[in-house]
């Protein structure tokens, strides 16, 4: 700021919320570049919610502090640079979708053309001009999740927190969430995206962060977010025929894990699937399937994160 | 066939495992029954104490005669009546002067009382008659018809304390009876005896003035509902209209637990609305929802019933809008204290129908015991009550409702800081 650089889109430093005894964010530091599209990913209760929840300003911190575009987070500045998505269908039932934005448009402060315009854009954003007047309780699921994301962003933010966007949508609908989302890009917004669909996160954003236990315990592009966690290995997956009984122990004589009934093994080259399949039959094992796999988010996010149930 | 029992025990279980944990249900299906009988119990049985209440009445003597004052003392000592002759002493100040008959009229008039007894001049000297006609003064007995029971209850005690409280001028009236009546005792004369004996005892009719058909001549005027059509209806449409604002208010507060559970509360404040403008806009609506309706009512009342509406108008404005504007911030506070909607539809219904009938909604306030009129006056259904009666009924000016709306207004904004006080909670995590 003092160098006269334009303020950053949001910045997170050491920020702490504490609920009695639980420590839902434990000193989260971050920053988010302008039209950068953040992934934030973790298992249930690991902090996420709370933290969208602090960048919103509706959460009270302990400590640190959020900063969006220079402003304190929850200031009406910040407010005016940011749209929230929650993950719940936000939105007056009653009411048209026309009427529901409006309303939204109106709780930002917008008035005449600027209101117009913008459940203008939104309902032709969201694809749903076509169904301005029909009330809220009368449209499709993917249709309520679409005028719940437009309603977050009737007042064109900056930066636009999606929590979890395609919670409950048909494929179809997850597809047009992902066009908007991209058009929202391109149109220059910054974007925060929370998702248990790792293939989503792998799909929109650039960056990603895992948290888990109000940490982020990995942050940086998928690649090398993979990279940093597998390197240059790969996954082999090896199923067996079911008269097969001691393929855990010649799983892991050889280094492998057997989970879900199949053997994982990580290689550095392809070629070596080889010599593990030459092993296996040389053993006796009946091989049915054998696949080799590039670690991908998802693989890293169970690495990183554990197999654990969480509650 | 042999899994029915079964199945239908499995439900059974479920639908009591369900109420148990269900607190709402639970208040609504045992305590709410338990706390509208012991309200009716109050409110009719006396608080434990049989009998019926004592009935306020006002006497003035303009007589000044040693019988007019013999009766007068015997209507103070009347254990069902709560007789006065002057107004009450204040702590500390000189001893008011005594009623005169227009002071009288005026108290009725108010609603300070629902009766009093005027005794005029002359009454000492033909107090009572056997019979009809005669030279008696007759007894004036103003009354309040709002009040049905008062004029009945006043009127045959009055006969009564006359028994019992003038009985050597019974016996002098009595004596020319006897002469005239027993000499000889011909089968005649002994039905001619007990003939003007029975038609003695009667009670005063509630309408028009009434002459000799008592020991004491009774001439009875309603003195506030004689020149009017139907205005008691107001009481009713009052009564009925704030309960039914006060569901719809807690309705209205209801959307903010709506909106709470649903996020969209979390959305609206994470815009550029303050937690105060919500409450005080969420308030606003509810107030003008509450308006709508009492106007409504009260329309109705005048197309149908004959209410005279338009003439009341400044009074039912002002007093619709302090009840309004009360009941609003009501739905408020019992939105902000709840934590559910279900909690806050079964703590709505329960206070609201206890508000309603201590409070007057469904059985006027005069004809419950006094400590229960005091206790609805803690109800906002009182206050409103009583201000549509002063408009409709008492037709008293607009600057006379000043009571009833600094206490509807006071509790209103009371309320709503305390609402918004509890509302804290949605406004951070």
């Amino acid at each position: 700021m003092a160098s006269g650089m334009p303020a950053l889109p949001l910045r997170l430093d050491a920020v702490v919320k504490r609920f009695g005894a639980l420590t839902a964010v434990d000193g989260i530091s971050m920053e988010v570049q302008e039209r950068a599209c953040l992934g934030l990913l973790g298992p249930n209760g690991a902090g996420k919610s709370t933290l969208i929840r602090s960048i919103a300003g509706r959460v009270r911190l302990d400590s640190g502090s959020i900063r969006v575009f220079g402003h304190p987070a929850g200031s009406p500045a910040a407010r005016a640079e940011l749209g929230w998505v929650p993950q719940e269908l936000a939105l007056y039932p009653l009411l048209t979708c026309r009427e529901n934005l409006e309303a939204f448009g109106r709780y930002q402060g917008l008035r005449g053309k600027a209101l117009s315009d913008g459940i203008g854009w939104c309902l032709e954003w969201a694809a749903l001009a076509d169904r301005a007047g029909a009330q809220v309780k009368t449209l499709s699921g993917g249709m309520r999740r679409r005028l719940n994301m437009a309603a977050g962003l009737v007042h064109r933010p900056r930066i636009v927190l999606l929590d979890e966007p395609t919670v409950g949508v048909d494929p179809q609908s997850r597809n047009r969430i992902f066009e908007m989302v991209a058009e929202l890009r391109d149109q220059g917004a910054t974007v925060i995206y929370t998702t248990h669909y790792m293939e989503e996160a792998e799909r929109l954003c650039d960056t990603i962060a895992i948290v888990d236990h109000g940490h982020v315990i990995a942050q940086g592009p998928q690649a090398e977010l993979v990279a940093e966690s597998f390197g240059s290995r790969s996954d082999v997956l090896m199923r067996f025929a079911s008269t097969v009984e001691n393929a855990a122990s010649w799983a892991a004589a050889r280094g492998g894990t057997l989970e879900d009934g199949a053997a994982h093994f990580a290689v550095e080259k392809p070629t070596d699937i080889g010599p593990l399949l030459d092993a296996a039959i040389g053993d006796g094992l009946e091989v049915i399937d054998v696949v080799l796999r590039r670690p991908n988010l998802e693989s890293v996010f169970l690495q990183l994160t554990g197999r654990d149930l969480r509650p | 066939m042999s899994v029915m029992p079964a199945m239908m025990a499995a439900i059974v279980r479920n639908g009591f495992r369900a109420l148990r944990r269900d607190r709402g249900a639970l208040i609504l299906s045992f305590v709410l029954p338990v706390a509208f009988f012991s309200i009716f119990g109050m409110i009719f049985g006396g608080m434990g104490r049989s009998g019926t209440p004592r009935v306020s009445v006002l006497v003035v003597d303009e007589d000044r005669s040693e019988v007019s004052g013999r009766l007068v003392r015997a209507l103070l000592q009347e254990p069902s009546l709560a007789a006065s002759t002057r107004p009450k002493t204040k702590k500390g100040g000189p001893v008011p002067p005594d009623y005169t008959a227009a002071g009288a009229e005026t108290a009725v008039k108010q609603g300070d009382v629902p009766a009093a007894l005027i005794i005029p001049r002359g009454f000492g000297a033909h107090p009572i008659a056997l019979g009809p006609g005669g030279e008696r003064a007759p007894i004036r007995l103003l009354h309040d018809s709002s009040d049905p029971v008062a004029a009945q209850m006043v009127g045959g005690i009055l006969q009564k304390v006359v028994m019992t409280a003038l009985p050597d001028t019974m016996a002098k009236v009595g004596m020319p009876y006897f002469e005239k009546y027993s000499g000889g005792l011909t089968p005649q004369q002994r039905e001619n005896i007990q003939s003007a004996l029975t038609r003695a005892p009667n009670a005063p009719s509630q309408t028009g003035p009434q002459n000799g058909t008592g020991f004491v001549a009774l001439e009875v005027r309603d003195v506030v509902g004689e020149k009017k059509q139907n205005s008691m209806i107001a009481f009713y449409a009052a009564g009925i209209g704030v309960m039914f604002l006060l569901f719809t208010a807690s309705a209205a507060g209801g959307s903010l637990l709506d909106e709470a559970e649903s996020g969209a509360l979390d959305r609206i404040l994470s815009a550029r609305v303050s937690m105060t403008t919500l409450l005080a806009g969420k308030m606003a609506y509810s107030a003008l929802l509450a308006s709508a309706q009492l106007t409504l009512m009260f329309l109705w009342a005048a197309l149908v019933f004959h209410l005279d509406l338009f003439p009341h108008l400044p009074g039912f404005i002002v007093m619709t809008a302090a009840t309004a504007f009360a009941v609003a911030s009501f739905g408020m506070l019992l939105a902000s204290v709840s934590h559910t909607r279900a909690q806050q539809a079964s703590i709505s219904t329960l206070i609201i129908l206890t508000m309603s009938a201590i409070g007057g909604s469904m059985f006027p306030r005069f004809l419950m015991p006094e400590a229960m009129q005091k206790v609805g006056l803690l109800t906002f259904n009182a206050w409103a009550i009583d201000g549509y009666t002063k408009v409709f009924w008492r037709d008293e000016p607009v600057l006379h409702l000043a009571p009833q709306v600094a206490v509807l207004i006071g509790a209103g904004m009371a309320l709503f800081l305390i609402a918004r006080r509890f509302a804290r909670r949605w406004e951070y995590s």
